[in-house]
């Protein structure tokens, strides 16, 4: 199995991200990141770069082979691009195989969401439910998140209340994020008081879309020394992915099995033993709340996710900083691109580039995806410096 | 065929076991709905056409001119410097006749479709359209010079159907 | 730029291809991975990456159609992904695995393809009306049919082919199909029928294309080490390449697909070949419409730019001709069920290189096979090269 300092993350760049975007189409996003990316990596697109992934589902563009409108706005027109129907993460361990593989020593990844031009959300979603037993007429597609939430903190222990503390967490840390729209100053009793979605599931528990595209700029070792001088690499230490059972009857609710799973690959490649001490920070899915303290237990961050979140410890001063960045809940979801912001602020972290937000000297940290309801299909990378 | 490879999967359903309910579907029907951000380029693009102009993006590095529009060259890779008009004239690229629609059912009377390389400064730029006022079909050849025939002022809306069809010249 | 590990080919699978199958989407994917474990000789145990490709998720009504597919395609509890590439998906699908392998992350990786096209009602056809712009294309009342002959038209009028000619390639498959025992459509027929077979968007006529189809194909790759242990003449995967074009087509001259010149050699590069003509013994180019078939032996350097309706008259492109083309009835005479369409393709040549094609095995002796396909907007092209030692 690959380890170590192999491949590197380059170049970071990302469009202007918010709740809705009109007046800019997803080809011109996508482009304005596209744009920073390569400048931040100093290259030329056009001469330097010999693979592109996108990572892109058919119903979210609302394009049949959606592929097909990717190349120009990225600089890949009559070069190798192909898509992955995953989130950005995925594309980024695709990209490591590339290099690895000998494809490219330098790879492009691009994941964007234009959620504001998807008018039927909900319907979007209950069409990824299996279609003889999942869809349910007329409820809510987010039914099986509070299925899931229920068995989870039946299972973990945690509490509602430990829910509420992630959004005031994440919403508060929004506040220090330029790029974050959903920022707040909320206490634990209005996250508790608001609507409820899918019970015990409440409406401020609930991400909220967003739009923006992330480009990701990824080299082979010798390439990242070759072009260093401008950016420290970020390498790539670790990276696996995994899927659960795709049936919900099957679906084990209150394990996150493709988190847990993933998460030990990668740390094997990582070589790390003991993630609490080993790990600096983490940017995690949090596409509802309680998925965060799901997600935190499955990377062997804390045994009780629930008390690790309420008391602190999972605060920019706490002993694992979670989500600084604002994660979901203060940034918002991008649906595929989610995992890519994730990297793109863990990296901002790493280089010593989050402003407001920056941690004092880190060097580590696990970023982690989940693909939304009604998948159980997830990606962790180790991310260092 | 081979030692390990003796016999093909999969069970055939005929038209008639469909229709006598002997294999069972599961209807569904969804309505999805989108409403697509234009863009900065396209959004001037359609608005032209309301005018009754054609207007494309010039790349100064290249020197092309980009119809549709957009604001990124996708060959230096750099954004566009300005906005040009374009001729309504134009040459057929290639055309064909159509006489299946959408959901691939015959249509009435056949359609006639081309892509116009639209008269400016770069070759071989244009997009999709409809050929109109042709006599016969025999008379459409690749390289035929075509015009824009544009709806009334006053029925157009910012959109490719502003323009009718092309026809020949 | 990293030295990849040498990848093999170990088994193929393949289920019938049928305008409507019983089977739902993840059975259809089951039965031709569990027929490609079976023929490698191996169990899902022994796997430990899985790929699968499918094409757009119109045609089932299910949203991420990958996640929906993955207990059938194998993928329970493993690391799983779904690429897609139009209709270039099939081919794509083995290159996935291959750099899966090629890369160290894996040892043994499943590549599997799947399309069950008939759920979609009206007609399989109207998934593609919203593969166009949808802010200046769609409202024409756009149809797939239509960029073909707007292709096949420009072929026609830049090198003066006629439709006798490209109509020869419909003759060709369908026969070659004859013989292959999942084929959908496979029959004798002349020119002249193509010729007189109803226009549907001129210049293509019925017998100019192949069918909506259901099926499923599946491969096994594996790494040198694993393969040796089950035979010592394994199919090596030699070359792989992929390119794509500006979205915007009608600013492209559509008479020749330099995206697949591109991507052909990308794969003739990793696959130490100079000379296509001369090292590829026997190819799998695709042929949604006969004159595919033409325009990509073009692309892919088999012939020069307007000279394969030629060899195609003269038959070399036959299966006992010098340069076998779609010996398994290709997409006209097999079936086109897009992903397995393309997949169907690898698992010829797996076949023609391991002696398997029964009547279809070619005339010449095969060391070196190609496997191709095409998708997007005329835009995409996948290049997967095997060879035998």
């Amino acid at each position: 199995m690959p380890a170590g300092r192999e491949v590197a993350i380059v170049g970071i760049g990302a469009s202007k991200f918010d709740s809705v975007t009109s007046g800019i189409s997803y080809k011109e996003l996508m482009y304005e990141a596209a744009v920073h990316a390569y400048s931040d990596a100093g290259i030329d697109v056009r001469n330097d770069v010999g693979s592109f992934i996108c990572c892109a589902e058919d119903f979210w563009e609302g394009n049949s082979i959606s592929d097909e409108y990717m190349p120009d706005q990225i600089g890949a027109k009559l070069r190798p691009l192909f898509t992955v129907c995953g989130d950005g993460l995925l594309g980024l361990a695709h990209a490591y195989m590339h290099v690895l593989a000998g494809v490219s020593d330098l790879v492009v990844v691009e994941s964007h969401s234009k959620l504001s031009d998807v008018t039927s959300k909900d319907l979007v979603e209950d069409l990824g439910f299996d279609p003889h037993f999942g869809r349910i007429p007329g409820v809510e597609p987010k039914y099986l998140a509070g299925l899931e939430m229920r068995r989870y903190l039946e299972e973990s222990g945690n509490t509602h209340e430990d829910c509420a503390s992630v959004v005031v967490k994440n919403k508060r840390n929004a506040l220090r994020n330029p790029r974050a729209v959903y920022g707040d100053n909320l206490s634990n009793q209005d996250v508790l008081a608001s609507e409820e979605i899918a019970s015990p599931l409440t409406k401020r528990e609930i991400s909220s879309p967003a739009d923006g595209s992330v480009v990701v700029v990824v080299a082979s070792a010798a390439k990242a020394r070759r072009l260093s001088g401008k950016n420290k690499p970020v390498w790539v230490s670790g990276i696996s992915w995994f899927s659960d059972t795709p049936n919900v009857e099957e679906m084990d609710l209150g394990q996150a099995l493709y988190a847990s799973n993933s998460a030990r690959k990668a740390y094997e490649m990582a070589r790390i033993r003991k993630p609490l001490t080993q790990i600096d920070f983490a940017e995690i899915d949090d596409t509802y709340a309680y998925k965060e303290l799901q997600h935190i237990e499955a990377l062997g961050l804390a045994k009780r996710a629930g008390k690790f979140v309420s008391s602190g410890k999972a605060d920019p001063d706490g002993q694992i900083p979670i989500n600084v960045s604002g994660g979901s809940l203060g940034m918002g979801s991008f649906v595929e691109a989610s995992a890519l912001v994730r990297a793109y602020e863990s990296a901002l972290q790493l280089r010593g580039e989050a402003g407001k937000m920056q941690l004092h000297n880190p060097k580590r940290c696990v970023v982690q995806s989940w693909r939304g309801i009604p998948t159980q299909s997830g990606v962790t990378a180790v991310l260092s410096i | 065929m081979s030692e390990k490879v003796k016999f093909f999967p999969g069970r055939e359903i005929s038209s008639k076991a469909m229709e006598s309910g002997e294999v069972l579907t599961k209807y569904y029907s969804a309505d999805l709905n989108y409403s697509w951000s234009t863009g900065i380029a396209v959004t001037r693009f359609l608005q032209e056409l309301k005018q009754g102009k054609i207007i494309g993006r010039k790349c100064n590095k290249c020197d092309r001119v980009l119809v549709p529009p957009r604001i990124f060259c996708e060959d230096c890779f750099r954004t566009t410097d300005e906005w040009v008009y374009v001729k309504d004239t134009g040459v057929v690229n290639t055309y064909s006749i159509a006489h299946v629609g959408t959901d691939a059912s015959r249509l009435k009377e056949p359609m006639y479709i081309a892509v116009i390389n639209v008269d400016g400064p770069t070759k071989g730029m244009g997009f999709l359209h409809y050929l109109g006022e042709i006599k016969s079909e025999h008379e459409i050849k690749v390289g035929m010079k075509v015009q824009a025939v544009w709806k009334p002022e006053n029925e157009r809306t910012g959109s490719i159907l502003d323009i009718r069809y092309f026809k020949p010249i | 730029m990293a030295t990849p590990r040498k990848v093999c080919v170990i088994g193929a699978g393949l289920t019938l291809f049928r305008r409507r199958m019983l089977e739902t989407g993840k059975e259809l994917s089951f039965e031709a991975v569990r027929m490609a474990l079976d023929s490698a000789g191996i169990e899902r145990k022994d796997v430990d990456t899985v790929v699968s490709g499918s094409a757009p998720d119109a045609f089932d009504g299910v949203h991420m159609k990958g996640e929906y597919l993955l207990d059938g395609s194998g993928a329970y509890r493993r690391p799983y992904s779904r690429v897609f590439v139009g209709g270039a998906t099939g081919v794509y699908t083995p290159e996935a695995a291959w750099w899966h392998v090629a890369s160290g992350m894996s040892e043994v990786c499943i590549a599997v393809a799947e399309e069950k096209m008939s759920p979609l009602q009206p007609h399989p056809a109207y998934a593609f009306w919203s593969i166009f712009d949808h802010d200046y294309e769609r409202q024409l009342g756009t149809t797939l049919l239509w960029i073909f002959a707007l292709e096949m038209r420009r072929y026609m009028a830049v090198h003066g082919i006629k439709e006798e000619e490209i109509a020869q390639v419909a003759v060709k498959n369908k026969k070659n199909a004859m013989d292959h025992p999942c084929a959908q459509l496979p029959a004798n027929i002349t020119v002249e029928d193509v010729m007189k077979s109803e226009p549907m968007v001129w210049p293509v006529k019925r017998l100019d294309v192949s069918p909506p189809s259901d099926g499923a194909a599946a491969v096994i790759l594996a790494s040198e080490a694993f393969a040796k242990k089950l035979t010592k003449e394994p199919v090596y995967v030699a070359g792989c390449g992929w390119n794509i074009d500006s979205t915007y087509w009608t600013d492209r001259d559509l008479y020749y697909p330099q995206y697949l010149e591109n991507a052909g050699k990308m794969a003739y590069k990793m696959a130490g070949i100079s000379n296509p003509r001369k090292e590829i013994d026997v190819a799998e180019v695709y042929d949604p419409f006969d004159y595919k078939e033409l325009h990509h032996m073009e692309g892919l350097q088999l012939a020069k730019k307007g000279e394969a309706p030629k060899l195609t008259t003269r038959g070399i492109t036959q299966r006992n001709g010098e340069l076998p083309i779609n010996p398994s009835g290709g997409l006209l005479g097999v079936g086109n069920p897009i992903a397995a369409a393309g997949m169907m393709k690898v698992c010829e040549i797996y076949f023609q290189l391991t002696g398997q094609a029964g009547k279809r095995q070619v005339k010449r002796e095969v060391h070196t096979g190609l496997a191709q396909a095409w998708g997007d907007l005329m835009q995409y092209s996948s290049v997967f090269i095997m060879r035998r030692r």
